[in-house]
């Protein structure tokens, strides 16, 4: 059997919270090595969940994903079963070390030395206080590729900012330009859609760190600002701007590519949205032909048939009217026989799916996009996502399941920097090495 | 120097958006992307915005956002001769990226036993909608189907509407980056390893599969049963959610952060220094945030966004404004970090664009060329392929290549 992808790349993990630990995921995925860097004395809010030690009763509290437990049950170390955390942590390994003294950088030192990449999307100046600076990696490792994922770069009036992905949204004009037409943006807020993008980013730039090194024998460092990476996904907007000066404001569910109709329509539900039982299915009609055969579908009512409706400009001047019509054809069907209907026209449509739906969906078995996981300590197996790769010479697949805290201070230590039993064991007495938060962590 | 991907070339066979993303990636940081067109163009030229919003296949706004430096070449592979020109292309390739319908490369003799007969070490990435293979293989996509079905938008919303989508086609953009790090590793493991293969990118997987709120949806879904709802708007707490003030609105997210920072970015006030306020759960008490947003509401309703934001940054306050692209293009940092890229165009003219995605030290990025014209380099690319100007000239009249209208 061939090697992975990226077997042979080792990557150090500082990241924390959603894009970092997005992009490791993906290099994880790919058979590099990552190793998350852990502090038993410090705890990063939002990444293993809120606090170290919460009450059980508020962590039972927390609306979901926060507020899910195994079998309702947080344990002795929350930490290892955070949803937000175990998501994003397969593939990986962890070790911990106390960065706060200079003994625990020197350990970092030595593990730099062996590593290829460092990742890291920590409030800017985090680092810094530490002493970890590219200079100081390279002053380790000459080629060492840095990359870094700030919120608004490291110049600029920005640089200090703090955000979350949340404000990144506002300020790169996206809670503007999507949400509902007829209300105010305040209604619509809790959108994050940049952590995808720059984590997806954050991997290839570590590989193409890794490529460049390769090839030069020269190490560097990679500034990818989270906001100018998001402006991609808004290209439409900024180039209305460029071209004609407009300033476009949220179309909705509308396409911004001018077709019509395009939108999301009620189907039978069993159930509402207090208990997430509403049912929605998204139809795109993209050409006047597959909009002949929709009529079709619908058994030609007069309303469809009619010829101001046979051009994309009479459907787009009339797109409310053709929402309401819709939506009283389409609350009649189930959305997963509607999909299938509509499909076999050569219509784009598919229900709005709500997210464990998606373990009954056949066509989601067949590609194997989940596979049982059982976490460290036995609890398990769950279903969770697989690798969404497909390599059939290089197979991607689950190798770890989400990371335990600490659990691979052993390999770290022993093996990749080769510290004696006896060394080991001194550390483990000064605190560095644990599977558990300090008792002082709240 | 001309990137980190100087050495690599790609040849191109994506339309639309995401793989045109996913190259746009590659020939950004360096590498020489051929992007092979059909006759009549990839059909993303068709997609406004336009200049006076007047269609013309050289003025696609978003045709040219997603080609830069690329070059254009266009061939017909339905033509009996089709298959001649590609193989000499593949031959000088390190990677065949396509997005036709699952099955349409086969069905011109180009698929991937074709590719794997020529050149067994060159990998192939097929980017489609639902992927190779599965129930679903053939069905239609788009930006909404696409991100309904397969990503995080059923919680999107309010939960008395229709759930909503992202902007534009974002969906498709975020996936065309998952794409391009599927592509570098298909090339690292083909370059360093020797080894050719198909890869099977789907968008839809790529959304289902994405740590984007989905994962952590399907987490709490497996360990408890617990469904994630449309919850609208995060405003239940003192400065937190989006706030009018004087020229529009501003994004917080105070409650449950640090009372000392949010009290330092109102300047300290008298009020503030009530011990109500500093309970542990003071900042989501229903009647003290009211009281709390009147008084918010009237400290805003004399300050601009910008003010706002630089009050906020200074004090440590989570905060951001909602601009618009208008305010995007004239704000002062990212002019200072010379994010906008002029650009200059044979039909669009001189305009600026947002440029770099991301900052590489030792290999910059560097806008090359513009988005290329349809068939702009037919012959320059024929001719490095090995096509004396004699039989370009014959691959032109039997109508297997075309070139650019000059």
């Amino acid at each position: 059997m061939a090697e992975l992808p990226l077997e042979g790349v080792r990557v150090l993990d500082l990241c924390l919270v959603w894009a970092g630990p997005f992009a490791t995921m993906l290099l994880g995925d790919l058979g590099a090595e990552v190793i998350k860097v852990e502090n038993p004395f410090v705890f990063q809010p939002m990444t293993r969940g809120m606090r170290a030690r919460p009450r059980k009763e508020s962590l039972l509290m927390a609306p979901p994903p926060g507020g899910a437990w195994p079998d309702g049950e947080p344990g002795g170390r929350p930490w290892n079963y955070n949803p937000v955390f175990v998501q994003l942590y397969r593939n990986k390994k962890s070790f911990t070390v106390d960065l706060r003294r200079p003994e625990g950088m020197e350990i970092l030192a030595r593990l730099v030395a062996e590593s290829d990449a460092v990742i890291e999307n920590n409030a800017t100046g985090t680092l810094e206080r530490l002493g970890i600076t590219y200079d100081w990696l390279r002053g380790e490792n000459e080629k060492i590729v840095m990359v870094r994922l700030p919120a608004y770069g490291s110049t600029g009036p920005y640089a200090e900012a703090r955000a979350l992905g949340v404000h990144l949204e506002s300020v790169m004009g996206h809670t503007l330009l999507r949400g509902y037409e007829d209300l105010d943006p305040s209604t619509l807020t809790s959108i994050f859609s940049g952590d995808y993008l720059s984590g997806a980013l954050g991997a290839f730039a570590v590989m193409m760190g890794v490529w460049h090194c390769r090839r030069t024998g020269e190490g560097q460092l990679v500034e990818i600002g989270q906001a100018e990476a998001a402006s991609s996904m808004f290209a439409q907007a900024f180039m209305d701007y460029s071209l004609n000066g407009r300033v476009q404001t949220t179309r909705g569910n509308r396409s911004v590519h001018d077709v019509a109709p395009y939108g999301v329509y009620p189907c039978q539900s069993p159930g509402t949205a207090e208990t997430g039982e509403d049912r929605w299915i998204a139809i795109t009609i993209t050409s006047d032909a597959q909009w002949q055969a929709l009529c079709e579908e619908m058994g030609q009512p007069d309303w469809a048939t009619a010829s101001e409706l046979e051009t994309q400009e009479g459907r787009l001047a009339r797109q409310d009217f053709l929402d309401e019509r819709l939506s009283a054809w389409t609350v009649n069907f189930e959305d997963y026989e509607l999909f299938h209907r509509l499909q076999a026209a050569g219509i784009p449509a598919a229900p709005v799916l709500e997210a464990s739906r998606v373990y009954e969906d056949p066509h989601v078995a067949e590609r194997g996009l989940f596979a049982p996981q059982t976490l460290f300590d036995g609890i398990g197996p769950y279903t969770f996502t697989a690798p969404f790769f497909r390599f059939p010479e290089t197979p991607v697949k689950v190798r770890q399941a989400p990371v335990a805290f600490g659990e691979h201070n052993e390999y770290v230590y022993k093996e990749v920097i080769g510290v004696s039993d006896q060394e080991y064991d001194r550390l483990r007495e000064a605190g560095h090495i644990a599977v558990e938060y300090d008792r002082s962590v709240p | 120097m001309t990137g980190p991907l100087e050495d690599v070339k790609i040849l191109d066979l994506t339309e639309y958006i995401t793989g045109p993303y996913a190259t746009k990636m590659f020939a950004d940081y360096g590498a020489d992307v051929l992007k092979v067109e059909r006759p009549r163009g990839d059909p993303a030229r068709q997609l406004g915005p336009f200049p006076d919003d007047t269609p013309h296949p050289e003025r696609s706004g978003t045709f040219f956002y997603f080609n830069t430096n690329k070059r254009s070449i266009v061939l017909d592979l339905g033509h009996p001769r089709g298959r001649e020109v590609l193989g000499s292309l593949v031959d000088r390739a390190d990677l065949v990226v396509e997005s036709f319908r699952p099955g349409a490369l086969d069905q011109l003799g180009v698929g991937w036993d074709w590719i794997r007969e020529r050149r067994a070490d060159l990998p192939l990435v097929s980017i489609s909608n639902f992927g190779q293979d599965g129930p679903y293989r053939d069905y239609k996509g788009s930006e909404l189907v696409l991100f309904g079905f397969g990503g995080e938008m059923y919680t999107m919303g309010l939960p008395d509407r229709a759930p909503v989508k992202m902007y534009g086609t974002a969906a498709l953009v975020q996936s065309g980056a998952a794409a391009s790090v599927a592509m570098m590793a298909a090339m690292m493991a083909g370059r360093e390893q020797g080894i050719g293969q198909h890869v099977d990118f789907s968008i839809f997987d790529s959304q289902m599969g994405s740590a984007d709120r989905r994962h952590a949806n399907l987490v709490a879904w497996e360990y408890a049963g617990k469904r994630v709802l449309r919850s609208g708007a995060l405003t239940a707490g003192m400065a937190h959610g989006a706030h009018r003030c004087v020229d529009g609105w501003v994004e917080f997210t105070a409650a449950g952060q640090r009372r000392d920072r949010l009290s330092n970015m109102l300047g300290n006030p008298d009020w503030f220094e009530d011990p109500k306020w500093k309970a542990p759960a003071a900042a989501f008490d229903p009647a003290l945030v009211d009281e709390f947003n009147d008084r918010f509401s009237a400290w805003l309703a004399t300050r601009t966004k910008r003010e706002v934001f630089a009050q906020a940054r200074e004090a440590k306050v989570l905060c951001g404004p909602l601009f618009t692209v208008r305010e995007l293009f004239e704000d002062e940092h990212f002019r200072e970090r010379s994010f906008w890229e002029t650009v200059e165009h044979a039909e669009l003219g001189t305009f600026e664009m947002p440029g770099r995605p991301f900052v590489m030290s030792a290999s910059p990025w560097e806008l090359r060329r513009p988005a290329p014209l349809l068939g702009e380099h037919t012959r320059e690319v024929l001719g490095e392929a090995g096509w004396n100007n004699a039989r370009v000239e014959e691959l032109v009249v039997e109508n297997v290549v075309y070139e650019a209208k000059s």
